[in-house]
């Protein structure tokens, strides 16, 4: 469990005898009683306890189409932070004062097995916060145009609903919510529907599809949704003059000064999230952040784009 | 840059007025109202009480802050809003001096034009200090509004926050007067004012522009500073 790199960080008092059972434990009671100076001691090595440099982000993985249900889907890990994202459409009528406008809502649950913090029966209190983060962020980054949700202009546009559940939260849920829900919004295909004769839209199944309703048709083929300026995230947690990108959740919670960047693709700034925190954050490592996140965009646009391609091939 | 006139013609980087009252509630352990321009918040605190609440630490005091709206019941704004005041108000409280307690803030909006959690988290500053609950230093919170040309205003009304393309929240610490020399102030060469407590940021804007309305809003912080600590220090005059 514990490698070379935690041995050399062996209590003073202690002999060098890495290997033998005492040792291990004692490294296990040094984290669990001082976790801070645990941490700190492992910072000044330019390292982390799970062996990351300060500004790496763990291994990223997102696979689409994992509900077979829906109309989108995603399924995304940031190490073991898992996220899975699911998105239905229904018609609706759109509102007076946007005819021609579709709508998305955006929920983020948090159920218990996500944590041991979060109790049956009681809701989290980060889940509704993650929730207004992630709908702010999407609508606000333009990347879906609403006009592409519109059928009829004033009598029926595309609702929406976009699900995430946090399967196992260990830090930088915000980041992988947002990595899920683009991803999801990538495998999207906006089923086929017309108009029936009463002036109705109808669903059409696959199989009712032989062409004799094709008279009404809205959108005659399933698409895809087109996204401009995707926006990604990046975490990081401040502590001294440190950086640390993408924490784990225990890192969240032994040092609690987070900054949240969220850049799109033309690298324009979306979000600069820093809810307080003992640590002040002065402009050149707000700088450094972004400098960060520009850097992790790229690894997550290609991440993206590999699993979109995967998608294609199959 | 030309010069922008604002419908109740402001400049760009004028506040509207500002008025801050305490002690106005007779149960609250502390109270303060804070009002800029029509926007106005009540903000009572109640505490320390004893214990703290589940998943707390309780070798800290633990902050809990809710949120009253005008009208109508508390969504997830609200519940965002209650989270960052609670983290932003638990940076510059000390939390060390009465560990195992809870420290209510009751925020109560009695009128939203604009800039509001800005001007409730000046308000939960008063209301700390009416309450002599332990701080580290005071705060104070700034809006930034940012037009599609770049154009920067400051302190926007509720019209100009929804005509804005982006707008920012800013959280600056208080400007210290300490014995200390100036020098032994500076935190890596910077005054400790410079580093920013909290930002909360809407719409999309240039990393440029960001970093232009940090820079305004530190100026107008160092104002708002003045004007809070000129009005702590009268009424702690005429308490006595």
């Amino acid at each position: 469990m514990f490698c070379g790199k935690e041995d050399k960080l062996e209590t003073m008092e202690l002999p060098n005898d890495s290997g033998d059972l005492g040792s291990e434990m004692e490294v296990d009671a040094f984290r669990r009683l001082f976790p801070l100076r645990f941490y700190e001691r492992h910072l000044a090595e330019s390292i982390r306890p799970d062996a990351r440099p300060l500004s790496r982000a763990r291994d990223t993985t997102v696979a689409l189409g994992a509900v077979a249900s829906a109309n989108g889907s995603a399924l995304a890990k940031i190490g073991s932070t898992t996220m899975l994202a699911a998105i239905k459409m229904e018609v609706m009528t759109p509102s007076v004062e946007l005819p021609d406008e579709g709508c998305i809502a955006i929920e983020f649950h948090m159920p218990p097995i996500c944590s041991p913090l979060v109790r049956p029966g009681r809701p989290a209190e980060v889940a509704p916060v993650v929730s207004k983060q992630l709908s702010d962020t999407i609508l606000s980054s333009g990347m879906i145009n609403l006009k592409e949700l519109s059928l009829v202009s004033g009598k029926a546009a595309w609702m929406a609903y976009l699900d995430i559940y946090c399967l196992d939260a260990d830090g930088a849920l915000f980041d992988a919510a947002l990595l899920s829900a683009v991803a999801a919004f990538s495998h999207l295909q906006i089923p086929v529907v017309s108009l029936n004769d009463d002036g109705k839209i109808v669903m059409l199944s696959e199989e009712q599809d032989d062409g004799n309703l094709d008279k009404g048709a809205v959108n005659k083929e399933k698409r895809k949704i087109a996204l401009s300026s995707i926006p990604f995230s990046l975490t990081c947690v401040l502590h001294k003059n440190y950086i640390l990108a993408d924490p784990t959740a225990e890192e969240e919670s032994i040092m609690e000064t987070v900054v949240t960047v969220v850049l799109d693709s033309s690298n324009q700034l979306v979000s600069l999230y820093k809810p307080g925190g003992p640590v002040l954050a002065r402009t050149s490592v707000l700088q450094d952040c972004v400098a960060l996140t520009r850097q992790r965009i790229k690894e997550l646009q290609n991440i993206l784009d590999e699993a979109i391609s995967g998608m294609e091939v199959d | 840059m030309g010069e922008m006139v604002r419908e109740d013609g402001r400049t760009a980087n004028q506040l509207r007025p500002l008025n801050c009252s305490r002690n106005i509630l007779n149960r609250a352990h502390g109270s303060a109202r804070w009002r800029q321009g029509d926007t106005e918040v009540l903000a009572a605190v109640y505490g320390p009480k004893a214990g703290t609440k589940k998943n707390e630490n309780p070798e800290k005091a633990c902050i809990e802050v809710i949120w009253k709206p005008q009208s109508g019941q508390i969504g997830k704004l609200e519940k965002e809003y209650e989270m960052i005041m609670k983290k932003t108000l638990q940076s510059i409280c000390i939390l060390t001096v009465n560990p195992n307690t809870t420290t209510s803030i009751v925020v109560q909006v009695v009128h939203d034009d604009g800039a509001l959690l800005p001007c409730a988290v000046n308000a939960a500053c008063a209301a700390l200090v009416d309450a002599g609950i332990p701080m580290k230093h005071l705060a104070v919170a700034i809006c930034c509004c940012l037009a599609e040309s770049g154009y920067l205003i400051l302190d926007p009304t509720k019209l100009e926050e929804q005509n804005m393309k982006s707008l920012a929240y800013l959280v600056f610490p208080n400007s210290t007067t300490s014995v200390c020399t100036e020098e032994a102030s500076l935190v890596d060469g910077e005054p400790m004012e410079h580093g920013i407590i909290t930002s909360v940021t809407h719409g999309v804007m240039l990393v440029d522009n960001y970093l232009h309305c940090l820079e305004r809003g530190r100026a107008a912080s160092a104002k708002l500073s003045d004007f809070l600590r000129k009005s702590l220090k009268s009424q702690l005059q005429s308490d006595s």
